[in-house]
């Protein structure tokens, strides 16, 4: 590109102000990357789940816990092959800022379910025999230093008091969907403390064939529709997709915001672009006269804009998929998998695109335009 | 048959109401290998007849020819083509780019060519060593003596070999040393390498060096010296 050092110079001409541009394009990029990671991840939780598995909860309400007898009962349904279940405790470490999922679990049943949660045999096996054991997502490990073998005391918030769990074994997901900075316990610990009410928060099915989902969630909600707690039988994944929509509206504000950062961005780079196109009125009239033609300047001065949006866009975009990456950002545990998808990348690009002709086609159009003889003739 | 054929050129320029007739039928002929100086009062037209032969400006009527070349009948695409092969622009105000060495603005006519960068650096090294300047080649605009920019500008003039050579007052802001160093170069640039150079001045001094010299006056050339015929 035999052009690249008069581009080059042009840049050159106002650094502050080239660094300025180039950075809010990068900046915009990078809020828009992170917004819109947001929503992905959001929808990628939604769809996680496998289809063999269907999620029972209470018809009421899924706060609402269920009898624990209930597991004998699910379990005989046809095409019903695993029962589990799970409790939200609702725990409390230290000052308590740094919030993260505690669930009382049917333990072997609950790891038979989800292979998805990987755990050294050892420490499976004995977290298994330990009662007062604790099995822990490997983030937090990192997060507070803890080992295997540890003492950890939380604070009941729905179940009060301390609680003091041996840490037994460190699960990693094998899938990211699934939170990795969970703690999990026997079941059996927090129903005996709690004076054996014999709750379950929700049970977790696994099914012979997906196909059969929707006639076996229609026996399962049937079959205990007139009893004292009735039940509501879906999808993992329309279960995981009920939390989604919540954040339904937050997604529509996140698209909206992305929006008009970027839009105020164009504003920033078209501007920029206009100024120094309209202080080189007099040497795009003498490059004329040298001899570039109109399509060449309309080219170059395009070719500025392009070079200041596509290398704002390689680093904020850049920036946002190593950052989170390298930091393992997953909002406190809301969001799981956080990852800025290649999906939002190029949507990314296509808008350092849109603000190259966007900031740049009409400085280009101008410039293709200019009349030779009066340029040079105004400023003299 | 002469390089540059201007026949019976009218040139209209209506500013607002007012209409300016600059040239009501001109007719000039320029020889290859001449070297013309342009003169007469401000507002006389010399601007508007080199502007007319580089093809920067359209006549309202009438012909130029340069080398056969009917410039006035061409597409603005095809002017830019024949101005970088055939052209070769001096300004009174020099008209560097500033963000570019010496070197660099010289090197811009040579973008529009398909040479390579080494032949393009030899032809820049030649030109910057007409002008006298092979030493600053590396400087900025700003870092040279008025002087030395008209000569950096002069070495764009004429790096791409153009078969004519026009100037617009290009001592108008030079002291009387560095003009004559210019005017020197010039008459060096028609002598020894025969270019075809027209030159227009207020400068006594300036249209003393040329072979011929034309006075303009309310658009019409009001006599013809011909020194060297
Ligand atoms: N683009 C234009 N629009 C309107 N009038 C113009 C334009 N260009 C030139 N003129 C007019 O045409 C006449 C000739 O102008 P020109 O620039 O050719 O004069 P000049 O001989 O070069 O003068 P100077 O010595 O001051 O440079 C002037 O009256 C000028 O005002
Ligand atoms: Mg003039």
């Amino acid at each position: 590109m035999k052009f690249w050092s008069l581009l080059r110079a042009n840049l050159g001409r106002h650094k502050r102000r080239t660094f300025l541009t180039i950075a809010s394009v990068a900046l915009a990029l990078f809020l828009f990357a992170s917004l819109r990671s947001v929503i992905t991840t959001i929808g990628m939780a939604a769809q996680f789940g496998s289809a063999r598995r269907l999620v029972t909860t209470n018809a009421t309400g899924f706060v609402l816990p269920l009898p624990v007898s209930y597991a004998n009962r699910l379990e005989t349904v046809p095409g019903v092959e695993k029962v589990t279940w799970a409790n939200w405790f609702g725990g409390r470490y230290g000052d308590g800022k740094r919030f993260f999922a505690t669930f009382a679990v049917d333990a072997k049943s609950y790891l038979d379910i989800y292979p998805e949660m990987s755990v050294p045999a050892d420490q499976k096996e004995a977290f298994l025999q330990d009662k007062g054991g604790a099995l822990i997502g490997v983030r937090l490990v990192n997060l507070f230093g803890w080992k295997v073998g540890q003492n950890v005391t939380l604070q009941g918030t729905i179940f009060p008091g301390d609680w003091t769990f041996t840490i037994r074994g460190v699960y990693t997901p094998t899938d990211p969907a699934i939170n990795d900075d969970a703690l999990m316990f026997h079941y059996d610990y927090l129903d005996e403390r709690a004076g054996r009410p014999g709750n379950a928060g929700w049970y977790i099915l696994e099914i012979d064939k997906p196909d059969n989902a929707a006639q076996i969630a229609k026996t399962i909600d049937d079959q205990f529709r007139s009893s004292s707690a009735p039940t509501k039988t879906g999808t993992e994944q329309a279960f995981n997709a009920s939390f989604a929509t919540m954040w339904g509206n937050i997604g529509l504000l996140m698209n909206t915001i992305g929006l008009a950062v970027v839009f105020a961005i164009l504003l920033v780079t078209a501007n920029a672009m206009m100024m120094s196109a309209r202080e080189r009125t007099r040497e795009l009239a003498v490059l004329k006269t040298i001899g570039y033609s109109d399509r060449l300047l309309f080219g170059l001065v395009l070719a500025e804009a392009g070079l200041i949006t596509i290398t704002g866009a390689v680093l904020g975009l850049g920036a946002a998929k190593l950052l989170y990456r390298a930091t393992n950002f997953n909002a406190a545990g809301f969001l799981p998998g956080f990852d800025v998808s290649w999906g939002t990348m190029a949507t990314g690009g296509v808008i350092a695109l849109v603000l190259m002709l966007a900031s740049g086609i009409v400085p280009a159009m101008q410039a293709a335009r200019l009349p030779v003889v009066t340029a040079l003739r105004s400023v003299e | 048959m002469a390089l540059v054929e201007i026949r019976d050129v009218y040139k209209t320029f209506t500013r607002g109401a007012e209409r300016i007739d600059v040239f009501t039928g001109l007719t000039l002929d320029v020889e290859q290998g001449s070297f013309t100086a342009l003169m007469g009062p401000s507002g006389s037209g010399k601007s508007t007849l080199l502007n007319l032969i580089a093809g920067l400006d359209r006549p309202t009527s009438g012909t130029v020819r340069v080398n056969g070349a009917e410039v006035s009948a061409m597409t603005p695409a095809q002017l830019a083509t024949w101005r970088s092969e055939h052209v070769g622009f001096v300004f009174q105000s020099f008209n560097l780019l500033p963000v570019l060495t010496a070197f660099q603005n010289v090197e811009l006519p040579l973008l529009l060519t398909r040479l390579s960068k080494r032949e393009r650096d030899e032809r820049i090294r030649i030109a910057l060593g007409v002008v006298g300047l092979d030493d600053r080649m590396d400087h900025y605009p700003r870092q040279l003596s008025g002087g030395q920019e008209q000569r950096v500008a002069i070495a764009r003039a004429i790096v791409a070999d153009p078969t004519l050579v026009l100037l617009d007052e290009p001592t108008g802001q030079l002291d009387a040393k560095s003009s004559q160093e210019v005017l020197t170069l010039l008459a060096r640039l028609n002598d020894e390498f025969g270019k075809t150079i027209l030159i227009v001045t207020h400068d006594p001094a300036a249209s003393g060096r040329a072979r011929r010299q034309l006075h303009l006056e309310k658009g019409t050339f009001v006599e013809q010296g011909s020194l060297v015929p």
